[in-house]
């Protein structure tokens, strides 16, 4: 049902946005008035059009920046517990594979072997298993965002952070990566947040939709989403998605005709 | 195999003919050894003067080599100190562009003087020289790193030597390696200059000394002999870096990685 969804859902959020601006030094206004609650579980999509400001909130949720105006308020056991996808893969490109999967566990002081284990549990989970020793310009455009989600969950962290981390791939790759992000949502109990202007992929993958207004951002209102999962094939083609892909439509050309 | 072969011949085969061009033009217009040797001439004076020209070779070579080992260190140490802040950078960078739009023939002369060592001399000029490629494209290299990269760094809370280790330094790499391979040559034409400028007097005898001493007795064709190995040297310590510099970084950086196959570029 493509319902208004509430803001919150059950539990305590796992990050909150409170009339949180965001203004750059060179005067641009990202974020205006912006609310936002990550419920702990949920797949959230900041769905709006380019230059919205999606991406800053990503960041201001990571704490790579600071908000100029409002409160942000982050429910995380450690810093680390956040993961974090950019839109280009972002991978070292003098270390192999493992090395690269293993950088987060590097930085925290992990002891060798725990870091080992770890890696290796990470690459086969993502079908890696056989390019450890790879160079990352040996890769796939999709092998290299496999590797950079591992990295991501590498430190077994409870928010994962996506920034637009499909969008330079191929559309069949696109869609495997889409069923395999579900897949380790629905595994590890992840609350991910993803940032998006494909209504499409909004619709298959989230929880609950946000959409953005354009610059400065702020929520112009969400869809929730209520479709059973697994999600696959079949719901790509049902009623209910279709619903859904209108409903979000319509919002994201307000969020346009009111820029 | 084969395509070593194809690519090489063609350059092999244009030094012969202007070897040939140049010792055909020599004897057919007699032209006069002071002033023109031919090759084999030449040749001939190399392996004449051999016993004389070796320490010379290795002592110019010794020169450059500590040069540029002094200026990898230095500098590469220089710009990892320069990215610390930015008032150390605006406070010290000066000082490196002075001394290297500075003639080294007018500050020679200078360290000469003050520099009782004359070897020790030597290899103060020619590391003046070779030290700035290496620091300028070494902090060119540090300031480089992908931002991405960094955010991550400062996601996971690593602290300033983690960040340098993980993401700086290696990033800085193609770049330190590619000031490096212009500091090999600067190196030797820094230790040449200052062998020229010590001249005769001085204890060292390196190729420059040589040269100079065939000058003033007119025996050209050990002058180009010297000049050969000179020149030798440049080439070798040329291939040399580049080769080090494919080495380590022919899995990942994408200049290592085009020249596949290709003979050399440079």
């Amino acid at each position: 049902m493509a319902l208004p969804g509430p803001n919150v859902r059950d539990g305590e959020p796992v990050v909150r946005l409170h009339q949180v601006a965001k203004r750059f030094a060179g005067g641009t206004e990202a974020l205006a008035g912006f609310d936002l609650a990550v419920a702990p579980g949920e797949l959230l999509a900041l769905l709006g059009p380019s230059g919205c400001g999606k991406s800053t909130a990503l960041r201001l949720m990571a704490g790579l920046a600071e908000p100029t105006a409002g409160s942000l308020e982050r429910r995380l056991p450690a810093p680390h517990a956040v993961g974090f996808v950019f839109q280009e893969p972002t991978l070292m490109p003098w270390a192999t594979v493992e090395r690269n999967v293993a950088l987060p566990l590097e930085l925290l002081g992990l002891p060798r072997a725990e870091i080992r284990r770890r890696v290796e549990e990470r690459l086969v989970g993502l079908g890696l298993g056989g390019f450890a020793r790879a160079y990352p310009r040996e890769l796939s455009g999709g092998m290299k965002m496999r590797v950079s989600i591992a990295r991501a969950l590498a430190a077994r962290p409870r928010l994962l952070l996506l920034d637009e981390p499909f969008a330079s791939l191929d559309e069949i790759t696109r869609w495997k990566l889409n069923d395999e992000l579900l897949d380790l949502w629905q595994r590890e109990g992840l609350t991910i947040v993803f940032v998006t202007h494909s209504v499409y992929e909004s619709a298959y993958l989230a929880t609950r939709i946000a959409v953005l207004s354009a610059r400065p951002g702020r929520i112009l209102g969400e869809i929730a989403v209520a479709a059973p999962s697994p999600r696959g094939a079949d719901y790509r083609s049902s009623e209910e998605y279709l619903r859904i892909c209108r409903a979000v439509s319509t919002k994201l050309a307000e969020a346009l005709g009111k820029s | 195999m084969k395509r070593t072969l194809t690519n090489a011949l063609p350059p092999a085969l244009v030094v012969l003919l202007t070897l040939a061009a140049w010792e055909a033009v020599v004897r057919l217009r007699h032209v006069p050894e002071y002033l023109l040797p031919g090759p084999l001439r030449i040749a001939a004076a190399l392996r004449d003067d051999w016993p004389a020209l070796y320490p010379s070779l290795l002592q110019t070579l010794a020169v450059t080599g500590e040069a540029l080992l002094a200026a990898a260190v230095l500098g590469a140490g220089l710009a990892v100190l320069l990215m610390q802040a930015k008032w150390i950078e605006r406070s010290l960078f000066p000082f490196a562009v002075i001394l290297q739009v500075t003639p080294l023939v007018a500050i020679a002369p200078l360290l000469l003087i003050w520099v009782k060592d004359v070897r020790l001399a030597l290899v103060l000029c020619a590391f003046l020289v070779a030290f700035f490629p290496v620091a300028a494209n070494t902090a060119l290299g540090l300031q480089s790193a992908d931002h991405h990269l960094l955010d991550l760094m400062r996601l996971y809370g690593a602290s300033r030597w983690q960040v340098l280790r993980f993401v700086r330094l290696p990033s800085a790499l193609p770049y330190f390696l590619g000031g490096l391979r212009i500091s090999g040559g600067l190196a030797l034409i820094g230790a040449v200059v200052a062998e020229f400028v010590a001249g005769t007097g001085g204890a060292a005898s390196g190729l420059a000394y040589r040269i100079l001493e065939a000058g003033y007795t007119l025996a050209i064709p050990r002058m180009f002999a010297a000049l050969v190995l000179l020149a030798g040297s440049g080439v070798l310590l040329y291939a040399l870096l580049s080769g080090l510099s494919y080495l380590v970084l022919r899995r990942w950086h994408e200049s290592a990685v085009r020249r596949e196959g290709v003979l050399s570029s440079g």
